[in-house]
């Protein structure tokens, strides 16, 4: 461990607005992409998966006419 | 010699691919990372010029690097989907070039966090940082150049062609620094004969260039699930899927 106490390593000997801004920005930016890609995956999904209920509803609905 | 690698044409393999894979890439990123930001923020020692400003360096250097390996693999991906007119290479090209793109803009940002307390400016229009710039703007044509069309097989060929001509942007970058007089400093550790960096802070460098590599791996196989699925929607495999799941 480089520094002494958790403030000190806050201060990064006074570079701290620089360092956390850059790996508060980094953090976010990684994490931002990651929820959207993850969010866009149970998107699609969730609008296959409605397609496949109302295409079945049809066919369902159809056969009762039928009889 | 290569036949093994022709059913990975079929979307359906492809997609199980991403599949396999997609948990590796992930604990790698998750240890790595960890691992990587903990060491180079807390345990590597402070720089003897640049004190603990230089520990930007540990998400900067991954990030520029995995800016200009994203363009590389988008352009192999290009030159695939051109040449042998895959459609999932296509959709390769479309799932990285926004990760590529957020890599970009942080070593963008990181830069000017760095570079305001060492020169004194948020930014210059110095080679490098202009190079680098113009990359970004790159990743967005390309994927303006996708979005604009509505017939997506035009689409992926004009964004593939794009992506290919943007190439000539990467040895522009690399050798910025060496060709043109600039601000920027020199590579840190593209010498691995005569280190220009100590082994204390060499190491948790490249753990950080290993996570984030594999961060952007991690999240491309996600998007290229997502072009996958979003392109094959109507198949029964994705029906499959659904019921199974």
């Amino acid at each position: 461990m480089q520094f002494d106490s958790f403030s000190d390593f806050i201060a990064m000997g006074g570079y701290g607005f620089y360092v956390w801004l850059s790996f508060g920005t980094c953090a976010l930016i990684l994490l931002g992409i990651l929820l959207s890609s993850l969010n866009d995956t149970k998107r699609i999904l969730a609008s296959v998966k409605q397609q496949a209920d109302r295409e079945q509803r049809i066919k369902q609905a159809k056969q009762e006419q039928k009889s | 010699m290569w036949k093994w690698l022709h059913p990975y044409a079929k979307a359906d393999r492809a997609y199980q691919l991403c599949n396999t894979l997609l948990p590796y890439f992930a604990v790698i990123t998750v240890v790595c990372m960890v691992v990587g930001w903990v060491w180079g923020l807390a345990y590597a020692p402070a720089d003897y010029q640049q004190k603990d400003s230089y520990r930007i360096i540990f998400i900067h250097v991954p990030s520029a690097i995995l800016s200009m390996g994203a363009y590389s693999s988008m352009a192999i991906a290009a030159i695939v989907a051109l040449v042998w007119q895959l459609r999932n290479a296509e959709l390769a090209v479309i799932a990285i070039a926004p990760v590529g793109a957020c890599a970009t803009a942080i070593a963008l940002i990181t830069g000017a966090a760095w570079g305001k307390p060492m020169w004194g400016a948020w930014w210059v229009w110095d080679a490098r940082l202009t190079s680098e710039l113009i990359l970004l703007f790159l990743y967005l044509g390309v994927l303006s150049l996708y979005h604009a069309f509505e017939d997506k097989k035009a689409a992926g060929r004009a964004a593939s062609i794009l992506a290919i001509v943007g190439v000539i942007n990467l040895p522009i970058i690399h050798f910025s620094v060496e060709w043109w007089n600039t601000l920027h400093q020199g590579a840190s550790i593209t010498k691995f004969n005569t280190e220009a960096i100590d082994p204390s802070m060499f190491w948790p460098l490249m753990v950080n260039i290993v996570a984030f590599a594999a961060f952007v791996g991690t999240v491309t196989l996600i998007r290229l699930k997502n072009e996958i699925l979003q392109r094959e929607k109507h198949r029964p495999w994705v029906r499959q899927l659904i019921k199974r799941g």
